[in-house]
């Protein structure tokens, strides 16, 4: 098997609190991995480790096999590490053909033209109009974003993951404060994400959890509780009593 | 039409010239030749455009706010005057391009100070190395003649062919063409994918970056050329007024283009320019009517302004326009439909 994306013994404090602790963590190639655990186990903060905007006190990250602890944010998402946010993180002012046309300029290394203009390269038009029929965004290409509809400003924040084209995406609860009839739209997307893409879900949604994802991992207090198939971590009586009173794991 | 194309269409859009923009540049040029006893005030209004243009494209696009522009327009001005003075490059086209890359080694050095903190810190930061290069300028004045400035500059003929003359026609076409010949390079640059990246670094520069944006790199580089822009001002300032003195690094002058964006607007390049028209006309008017406070008239038109257009703030001059439109033609010429309805 190979491994995707990987972390040895990270370490992460925010002054005497360790927020991460000693965390090791494997995802195959082409896993559908969840990374659970009840609210301030240190899910988020993994993420923008692993992602570049905080940088750990010790440990490494490793993304196929290469070292990428000390690469800065942009150069992550080059290499083919893309995340998409818990909050959204769009541009208020741009339309989503702009958005997505811009993260697929950057990917094909053409971010940095600025004499030749925009929508002038037929292979970087041709990708924004499938990826934005692919999200049901073409009604909504010439609109400010910050107009949208949350469910479509969700597919949007996932389009633009997408549109760095990655092999290792990082899923911030992607279904978050979707409103329940916009729902299956998110869904279907993220089910429909190509197999050799790896997933890493961060969720709090037990039932997305547990019918995405292939092996899951239990993050309690910044360090791993337990890792293994679905069943394994349902049955699992230490998860079991983590989640109590909060959520009870239902499958 | 292929989605491929159509996005392509749609990506083009603000790209393409709009009938309002030919207008407005033939309006610029036809003041030219119907107020020939105004030239001087006109340039005067040109030079400051192309400033406050600048400063657009750096607070306007990438959102870097700045209190010390006036750095690369008087080292701009320095730089042309000396250039002049001793007869280093006498042919003011080329002047003029020496000078603003003179600025723009300057903006490239300060743009790594710039581009690191919040807005607060770029405030101060560019409003100390301007401050900084004022004492500076005056500490040196074996070189800047200090307090009394540079003087007795004479400026050659343009392209060596068009003398400049003393109504300042020569120097208001002069400048036309400068600020013309920049602006079509700035309009091309924005709407680059660079430009547009500069946008996304503005709305959110977490995101931009995880997309795979270099938010620094582009920052320096807006930066750069903005300098470049505001050294070219600067030296269009010496070289048609043949004088360089202390005030062209002067606080006043770099919050004077701060009120200038506010009034024309950010983000669409004509903001420092209809800016510029705006706040002279009113420095005029209210200077003749109460030459001691004029500064209280500009300021009670500021507020409100800011009050009035707080919504629609960055492009409220439009706003107007865009009301008649409407009435006219219908919702549909103003606001862009989508294909799938037309």
């Amino acid at each position: 098997m190979t491994i995707a994306l990987e972390t040895q013994n990270l370490e992460k404090q925010f002054g005497g609190l360790r927020v991460t602790r000693d965390l090791s963590l494997k995802i195959e190639q082409g896993a559908r991995h969840a990374l659970i655990g009840p609210n301030g186990a240190g899910k988020t903060t993994v993420i923008n480790q692993l992602t570049g905007v905080l940088k750990p006190n010790s440990g490494r990250i490793l993304l196929e096999g290469q070292d990428i602890t000390d690469l800065p944010v942009h150069k992550r998402v080059l290499r083919g590490l893309s995340r998409t946010f818990q909050i959204n993180q769009l541009y208020p002012d741009l339309t989503p053909l702009e958005t997505i046309g811009l993260a697929v300029s950057e990917r094909l290394g053409h971010g940095g033209d600025w004499w030749r203009r925009m929508g002038t390269r037929s292979d970087v038009n041709g990708e924004i109009a499938d990826l934005l029929a692919r999200f049901h965004l073409l009604d909504a290409m010439n609109e400010q974003t910050v107009t949208l509809p949350y469910g479509k400003q969700r597919l949007l924040e996932i389009a633009v993951a997408i549109a760095a084209k990655p092999r290792v995406l990082l899923l911030d609860e992607p279904a978050a404060g979707v409103p329940e009839s916009e729902r299956h739209d998110i869904l279907s997307v993220v089910g429909s994400l190509p197999r050799d893409v790896t997933v890493l879900l961060i969720e709090h949604d037990m039932d997305l959890v547990f019918s995405f994802a292939d092996r899951i991992s239990v993050l309690v207090s910044g360090g791993l509780l337990t890792e293994g198939p679905p069943e394994q971590v349902a049955r699992d009586p230490q998860v079991k009593a983590v989640y109590l009173g909060e959520e009870a794991v239902n499958v | 039409m292929s989605a491929s194309s159509d996005v392509g269409h749609h990506a083009q859009r603000q790209a393409r010239w709009h009938y309002g923009e030919v207008a407005f540049w033939l309006i610029v040029l036809a003041c030219g030749f119907a107020f020939p006893t105004r030239y001087l005030i006109m340039t005067d209004i040109l030079r400051l455009a192309l400033f406050a243009m600048s400063l657009d494209l750096i607070l306007g696009y990438a959102g870097i706010v700045s209190l010390g522009h006036a750095a690369f327009f008087g080292v701009g001005a320095y730089a042309a005057g000396l250039l002049a003075l001793h007869g280093i490059v006498n042919e003011p086209v080329l002047a003029l391009i020496v000078a603003g890359l003179a600025a723009m080694v300057l903006g490239f050095a300060t743009s790594f100070l710039v581009i690191r903190g919040v807005d607060l810190t770029r405030l101060m930061v560019t409003l100390g190395i301007a401050l900084l290069l004022e004492a500076l300028a005056e500490r040196f004045s074996n070189i800047t003649g200090g307090t009394d400035g540079l003087q007795g500059i004479e400026m050659q003929p343009i392209l060596g062919a068009i003398p400049f003359d003393m109504f300042g026609k020569a120097g208001f076409f002069y400048s036309l063409s400068v600020l013309f010949l920049l602006f079509l390079f700035a309009r091309r640059v924005v709407h680059s994918p660079f430009g547009l990246s500069l946008r996304a670094i503005k709305n959110n520069p977490l995101r931009a970056a995880a997309i795979g944006i270099p938010v620094n790199r582009r920052l320096i580089a807006i930066y750069t050329l903005a300098a470049f822009y505001a050294g070219v001002a600067g030296a269009l300032f010496t070289q048609t007024t043949a004088i360089a003195s202390l005030d062209v690094f002067a606080f006043e002058r770099s919050a004077d283009l701060m009120l200038v964006l506010v009034i024309g607007g950010t983000g669409y390049l004509y903001g420092g320019l209809i800016g510029a028209v705006i706040f002279r006309m009113l420095q005029e008017v209210f200077s003749t009517i109460t030459p001691q406070y004029w500064q209280f008239w500009i300021g009670l038109v500021l507020v409100v302004i800011v009050l009035v257009g707080r919504q629609r703030l960055h492009r409220w001059v439009l706003y107007v326009p865009n009301l008649v439109i409407k009435q006219i033609a219908g919702r549909k010429a103003v606001v862009a439909v989508p294909e799938s309805e037309t």
